[in-house]
C-alpha cells in the first residue's frame, strides 16, 4: 500500500518547510538588527521626545549693557501619523489661519523634496514663532486635535534698534547644515550672520529632552521614569562684545540720511568700539513670523541695507591711504624727512594737486596739505630707485616689497583668525596682476600704475582696514586683529607691520597738523591732540567719496577709526566732523557741540535711504 | 489494546517536550503580552495569563485522556467525528452570536469555544479514512469527488461563519495530498498563480508610456513566454523551437516599440497577442510532429492569459474591501499606517525594536502600551519578538521546526496509512498556521486572522491543537503494539 517513490516527497515537503522557516529568520534579522527605522518607530510610539530648546546667550556690549535677550515664542509641530478625527475647521479658526494655508502647509511638510527630513513618526513643525497671543485661543483646546503639540521657544529681542549688521540675526537651518552638524533638526534655527552666526556654537546652548510616555491613541501616561531620563537643556553662553553701545548708538545717529560706513577700533586691543553700516535696519524686523517679509523688502531696497559695508564694501583710499603710503615709502629708503618735490598745483603731471600750496613741498607738508604730485614723485623715486634692470626685474622687486609692506597693515586680504563672517578682501594689486593684465614683465613701470600713489585705481579697501591700518599706526607698526568678542584670547592675534618704528613720528606729526593746518581745520576738538586724513575718493557712481581716518589722542591713542560716506563730496566735510564727534563721545563720555551734532544729523547725502 | 507496551514505553516523549515548551512559551508571552502595570501574578485568574493557566492545565488533561484511548477508537469512529463537526459548524451558524462580524463563537455557559478549531482535527481524521481505504488511489474521479467534498464542506461552512482565514487552513491539506501522490506540478501551478496575481495586482497600476498599457500585463505575459520557452528546453528538449519562439518574441517586441514612433500602440494587447501566437505555433508544432506534450502548454498559457485578465476582477469583486486593503497593505500599495496597514506597523515596529537580545521580560513598550492590536491572540509572536529580540523569535521558530520535523518523521514511520495521513495533516496544518501567523506579524503575508499553534491566547486554540497532535501521539504509540 505504501508507495514507494512516493516516501521521497516527505524531503520536499521538509525542505519547503525549512525554507520558510528560514526565510523567517532573515526577516527577522532583517527588521530586528539591520534596520533602525523600527526602533525609530518604537521610541516615537510609546515616548513623545519632546526637544526643550535652550535659551540663547545673551549679548551685552563692553560695558555690560545688555543689548540681546529672548522672548518666549511658540511652534505648532505634528506627528503625521498620529492626526486623526480632525475636525480642520476649528482647529484653523483657532489658529487664526485659513483653510488653503492649512493644507498647503500639510503638502509641503510630506513633500520630500523640500522637506527631506519628513517621516510621519517624527515631529514636525507646522506653523513657528508664534507669539503667546497667537496660541491664547488653540491652547486650551489642544487636547481636541491629537498629532498636534505645542513646543516652546524662545525669540530675540533687542535693546536698541541698532547694531544688526553686527549682532547679525537667526534664521531657520539650511538642508545643508543639518546634514553637517547632528545637533540641527529640520525647522531649527541658527545664526544666519554676523555674531549670531560666528559665536552660534556658543550662543545656542545644548537642547534637552523630556520623555513622555503615550500610550495607542497617543495620549500623554505621564513623563517617562519621573523624568529620570529627562535633559534638562542648557542655556548658551552669554557674550560680551567690544562694542560701546552708546558709541555705535551715536554713530549710528550720525549716519542718519546717509550712506557708508564707520568702523571704530581701539588700537591697543584691535577691539572694535563700534561699526555701523548705513542705512541699516531695526534688528528686531528679522525675527519672528514677519522675519521672511521683511526680508524680501530688505533684499529689494536699491540701497542695500543688507550689505555690511563696513566689512563687505570696497573703496578706493583716496588721500586716507597717504599716512600708510609715507610710512612705507621711507621704509624702503625712497624718501626721508627731508625730501622736498616741487608741485604745480593744478598743473601738475601726471598727477594734479586739488590743493593750493607752496613748493617745493615737504613730507610733513605733503601730508598736511594732501599732496598728490608729492605722493606721486615719492612713490616713483622709491620703486625706480634702483632703476628698472633687466626686463624690469628690479623695478617688479621693489614694487612687489611695496606691495609687501602696504599688505602687512591689513589690506589686501581678509581677516582669517577674527571673528567677522562678512568681509571682503580689499584689494592691493600684485606684480602678477599687473604682468596679467599689461600682458608683459616688461608692459609696466612706475607711471603706469601712478593711480596706486595716491590710493586710486586698483587699490581697494574696507572701512573696517581702513580703521586698522589706523590702528597699526597708532600703535607704531602692529595691529591685533579687529575683533567683536571681548575675551582674552583674541588679544594674542597680533600683527608685525614692516615698517620701523622710528618712521612714525614724522607721519604722526603731519597727520596732527591735518586738524591743526591742514583740511580737517574745522574739526579740531579744543584741548585734544588727534591725528588724521581726510580722503577724497573719486569713483564712478557720482560725488566723491568722502572718507576720514584717524585716531585720537596722538599719544596713547584710545580710538583709530575710519569714517566713509558714500558720495558726499570731500573728506573734510562730511567725513571729518563725524569722525571729531565720535572721538568727543568716546573721550569725554558726551557731546558738547550740540550744534555739529545736529547738523552732521541733518545732512542728507542720500534721499533714497529709509529708515527701519 | 495496550497489552504488554506501556504507553510511557511507547510514547514520543521528544514531541511531547517540545508541544509543553512551546505552551509555556506562550503563556509566559502572553502574560508579557497583556501584563498591566498594577497586575503583579501570573496566576491572577482575572487576567488573561491566569485563564489561559487553566486552559493549559484543562489541555494538558485532555491530552492525557485522548492517549489512553485505544488508537483503534480513531479510526473506526474518524467519520462519525467528522459528521459530528461538520454539524455543529452548521449548528454553530445559527446559533452563534455575532462577535465582530463572526459567527463562530459557541457559548456554554461562561466558556466561549469554536467549532471550527475542532473541525480542523476532524477533517483530518475524516480524510485519513478515507484516504487510507484498500485500493485508493488519488486518480480517478470516483476517489477525488468525495475527497473534495470531504475538505470542501467544513470550508464552506466556516466561511459561512464569517472566518474566511480558519478556512484558508483547509488549502494546507494540498500538501498532505502531495505526499500521497498528487502530481508536484498542482503546488507549482498554485505558485505560478500566486506569482501572477501577485504581479497582476502590483504592477497594473504602473501605466507604460502614460496609457499605452500596463507593467503588470506585460509582465504577466512575458512570464508566460519564458515558461513556455523554459517547458521547451526542459522537458521537450526542443532547443530549436524554443529559441524560433524567443526570436519571436523579441521580434514583436521591437517592432511595437518601432511602430510606436507613428502609431498609437498598446503593449497590453502586443503581449498578449504574442502569446496567442505562440500558443498557435505549438499547435503547429503538435500537429505537425506530434510530440503529444504541447497540448498541455497550449492549455496552460490560455488558462493563464485568462486568469490574467480576470485577476483585477477577481481582486475587486470577489475579495472582500478589507481583504483588498489588506493585500494592497503586503504588496506596499497602499501607505495607511494609521489605518489597514496599523497592525502589521505596529508588529513590525514592536519586533523591530526588540533588537538582537530584545529590551527583556515585561520591559516591551509596545506590547505594554497596547500599541500592538490583537497582541496576545493573533499578534502574539510580537511580544517574543519585542521582549526577547531576535535570539527569542528566532528559539521559537527553531523548537516549531524541531517539532514539525519530528512529526514528518514519525508520520513516516507509520506502518498504516491512516496513522499517515493523519500525521501530514498535522504537519499540515500546523505549518500552515506557522506559516500564514508568523508571516503576517513580519509583514510578508496578508493579515489572516489565525493563531499561533500553542502560543496565542485561547482556549478553543489550545485545545484544538492539542487534540490534534495527541491523536497523532496516540496512534504513533500504537505502532509498537501492531508489530506483535
Amino acid at each position: 500500500m505504501i508507495n514507494d517513490t512516493l516516501q521521497n516527497r516527505r524531503y520536499v515537503i521538509a525542505v519547503i518547510i525549512s525554507a520558510v522557516i528560514v526565510l523567517y529568520v532573515l526577516r527577522l534579522f532583517t527588521i530586528q538588527i539591520i534596520e533602525s527605522k523600527y526602533k525609530e518607530g518604537a521610541d516615537s510610539n510609546a515616548f513623545l521626545k519632546k526637544t526643550q530648546f535652550p535659551p540663547r546667550g545673551l549679548i551685552y556690549d563692553r560695558k555690560h549693557t545688555l543689548m540681546v535677550y529672548n522672548k518666549p515664542a511658540y511652534d505648532i509641530a505634528l506627528i503625521m501619523r498620529e492626526i486623526h478625527d480632525l475636525d480642520t475647521v476649528a482647529f484653523c479658526k483657532a489658529l487664526s489661519i485659513d483653510k488653503s494655508y492649512f493644507i498647503n502647509r500639510i503638502a509641503e511638510i510630506k513633500d520630500h523634496h523640500r522637506n527631506p527630513g519628513y517621516s510621519s513618526y517624527t515631529p514636525q513643525l507646522f506653523m513657528t514663532q508664534l507669539g503667546i497671543e497667537d496660541i491664547a485661543t488653540i491652547q486650551q483646546s489642544m487636547y481636541k486635535y491629537p498629532g498636534f503639540y505645542i513646543q516652546n521657544r524662545t525669540l530675540r529681542e533687542y535693546a536698541f534698534p541698532s547694531a544688526a549688521h553686527v549682532l547679525g540675526s537667526i534664521g531657520e537651518v539650511s538642508q545643508k547644515k543639518i546634514d553637517n552638524d547632528d545637533y540641527y533638526n529640520q525647522g531649527d534655527y541658527a545664526g544666519r550672520d554676523g555674531i549670531e552666526f560666528t559665536y552660534e556654537e556658543q550662543l545656542r546652548g545644548e537642547k534637552g529632552v523630556e520623555i513622555l510616555l503615550r500610550d495607542a491613541k497617543g495620549r500623554i501616561k505621564g513623563k517617562y521614569e519621573n523624568g529620570k531620563e529627562d535633559i534638562a537643556p542648557k542655556a548658551g553662553l552669554n557674550l560680551t562684545l567690544t562694542l560701546d553701545a552708546q558709541l555705535q548708538i551715536l554713530a549710528e545717529k550720525l549716519f542718519s540720511g546717509k550712506v557708508g560706513s564707520v568702523v571704530a577700533i581701539e588700537p591697543a586691543t584691535g577691539e572694535i568700539l563700534a561699526m555701523v553700516s548705513n542705512p541699516s535696519f531695526n534688528p528686531s524686523i528679522l525675527v519672528g513670523r514677519q522675519r521672511s517679509e521683511n526680508y524680501m523688502q530688505l533684499v529689494n531696497d536699491p540701497t542695500k541695507p543688507l550689505m555690511n559695508r563696513a566689512t563687505q564694501a570696497q573703496y578706493s583710499p583716496g588721500s586716507s591711504f597717504k599716512p600708510l603710503q609715507a610710512l612705507v615709502l621711507q621704509q624702503m629708503d625712497g624718501i626721508n624727512e627731508s625730501t622736498m618735490f616741487a608741485c604745480n598745483g593744478p598743473e601738475s603731471s601726471p598727477i594734479k594737486c586739488t590743493h593750493h600750496h607752496g613748493s617745493p613741498v615737504s613730507l610733513l607738508s605733503a601730508i598736511e596739505q594732501s599732496c598728490n604730485p608729492y605722493f606721486w614723485n615719492a612713490f616713483r623715486v622709491t620703486i625706480e630707485k634702483d632703476g628698472y634692470g633687466e626686463k624690469n626685474a628690479i623695478f617688479r622687486k621693489n614694487y612687489s616689497e611695496w606691495v609687501d609692506r602696504i599688505k602687512s597693515f591689513g589690506l589686501g586680504s581678509k581677516f582669517t583668525d577674527g571673528d567677522i563672517y562678512e568681509q571682503s578682501r580689499g584689494n592691493i594689486p600684485s606684480e602678477k596682476y599687473y604682468n596679467r593684465v599689461y600682458q608683459s614683465v616688461t608692459g609696466w613701470r612706475a607711471i603706469t600704475i601712478r593711480s596706486n600713489s595716491i590710493g586710486q585705481g586698483e587699490v581697494l579697501v574696507t572701512p573696517l582696514q581702513l580703521a586698522n591700518v589706523m590702528s597699526a599706526i597708532a600703535n607704531e607698526g602692529y595691529y591685533i586683529t579687529p575683533h567683536l568678542n571681548k575675551c582674552d584670547s583674541m588679544l594674542k592675534k597680533i600683527h608685525q607691520c614692516k615698517v620701523d618704528k622710528k618712521y612714525f613720528p614724522i607721519v604722526y606729526e603731519g597727520m596732527s597738523r591735518v586738524f591743526e593746518y591742514g583740511t580737517a581745520r574745522a574739526s579740531k576738538i579744543e584741548g585734544l591732540d588727534m591725528c588724521g586724513k581726510t580722503g577724497t575718493a573719486d569713483n564712478s557712481h557720482g560725488k566723491p567719496h568722502s572718507i576720514f581716518v584717524g585716531f585720537a589722542p596722538r599719544v596713547n591713542p584710545k580710538i583709530a577709526i575710519a569714517v566713509v560716506v558714500e558720495n558726499a563730496g570731500f573728506g573734510s566735510e562730511y567725513a571729518a566732523p563725524i569722525f571729531s564727534l565720535l572721538v568727543e563721545q568716546y573721550l569725554q563720555g558726551k557731546i558738547k557741540r550740540v550744534e555739529l551734532e545736529d547738523r552732521v544729523t541733518k545732512i542728507v547725502t542720500n534721499y533714497n535711504v529709509q529708515e527701519r | 489494546m495496550s497489552k504488554n507496551v506501556s504507553i510511557r514505553y511507547a510514547l514520543d516523549w521528544t514531541t511531547v517536550f517540545y508541544y509543553v515548551v512551546l505552551v509555556l512559551m506562550g503563556w509566559i508571552s502572553i502574560y508579557g503580552a497583556s501584563y498591566n502595570f498594577d497586575q503583579a501574578s501570573i496566576f491572577d485568574f482575572s487576567q488573561r495569563a491566569g485563564k489561559q493557566f487553566i486552559w493549559i492545565l484543562s489541555a494538558f488533561a485532555i491530552g492525557g485522556i485522548l492517549l489512553l484511548i485505544d488508537s483503534k477508537l480513531y479510526n473506526i469512529f474518524a467519520y462519525f467525528i467528522y459528521v459530528g463537526a461538520i454539524l455543529l459548524l452548521i449548528v454553530t451558524i445559527f446559533v452563534a452570536h455575532d462577535i465582530k462580524g463572526s459567527r463562530s463563537w459557541l457559548m456554554i455557559g461562561p466558556i466561549s469555544f469554536q467549532p471550527a478549531e475542532l473541525a480542523k482535527m476532524a477533517t483530518a481524521l475524516g480524510l485519513a479514512k478515507f484516504m487510507s481505504a484498500y485500493n485508493y488511489k488519488l486518480k480517478t474521479w470516483k476517489d477525488l469527488i468525495p475527497l473534495g467534498l470531504i475538505i470542501f464542506a467544513p470550508f464552506i461552512l466556516i466561511i459561512l461563519q464569517n472566518e474566511t482565514g480558519t478556512a484558508l487552513v483547509y488549502v494546507a491539506f494540498l500538501l498532505m495530498l502531495y505526499r500521497e501522490g498528487m502530481k508536484g506540478i498542482v503546488l507549482l501551478i498554485g505558485s505560478f498563480t500566486i506569482l501572477l496575481f501577485v504581479i497582476i495586482i502590483k504592477l497594473s497600476i504602473v501605466t507604460l508610456q502614460v496609457d499605452q498599457g500596463t507593467l503588470g500585463m506585460v509582465l504577466g505575459m512575458g512570464i508566460i513566454l519564458l515558461v513556455q520557452i523554459g517547458y521547451a528546453i526542459f522537458i521537450c528538449r526542443n532547443q530549436k523551437e524554443a529559441i524560433i519562439l524567443l526570436l519571436g518574441t523579441i521580434l514583436v517586441g521591437v517592432a511595437a516599440y518601432i511602430l510606436n514612433i507613428w502609431f498609437y500602440v498598446n503593449y497590453n494587447y502586443v503581449s498578449i497577442f504574442t502569446v496567442v501566437a505562440s500558443c498557435i505555433y505549438w499547435i503547429f508544432i503538435e500537429l505537425f510532429h506530434r510530440y503529444k506534450k504541447y497540448w498541455f502548454l497550449v492549455l496552460f498559457s490560455i488558462c493563464s492569459v485568462l486568469f490574467c485578465f480576470s485577476a483585477d476582477y477577481l481582486f475587486e469583486k470577489v475579495l472582500e474591501p478589507h481583504q483588498q486593503v489588506r493585500i494592497k497593505v503586503l504588496l506596499n500599495m497602499e501607505d495607511a499606517p494609521l489605518g489597514a496597514g496599523y497592525n502589521v506597523n505596529q508588529s513590525k515596529i514592536a519586533i523591530g525594536s526588540g533588537g538582537f537580545w530584545g529590551k527583556g521580560f515585561l520591559n516591551g513598550t509596545q506590547t505594554k502600551l497596547k500599541y500592538v492590536p490583537e497582541q496576545d491572540t493573533d499578534f502574539i509572536f510580537c511580544t517574543v519578538g519585542e521582549e526577547h529580540g531576535f535570539w527569542g523569535s528566532t528559539l521559537v521558530l527553531f523548537v516549531f521546526w524541531l517539532l514539525l520535523m519530528r512529526i514528518l518523521r514519525i508520520a513516516e514511520r507509520q506502518r498504516e496509512a491512516f496513522s499517515r495521513i493523519y500525521a501530514y495533516c498535522v504537519a499540515s496544518i500546523l505549518f500552515f498556521h506557522l506559516m500564514i501567523n508568523v508571516g503576517m506579524v513580519l509583514g510578508i503575508m496578508p493579515v489572516i486572522g489565525i493563531p499561533l499553534p500553542f502560543f496565542s491566547y485561547g482556549g478553543s486554540s489550545l485545545w484544538g491543537f492539542t487534540i490534534l497532535l495527541f491523536i497523532l501521539l496516540r496512534l504513533d504509540a500504537a505502532r509498537l503494539e501492531r508489530m506483535r
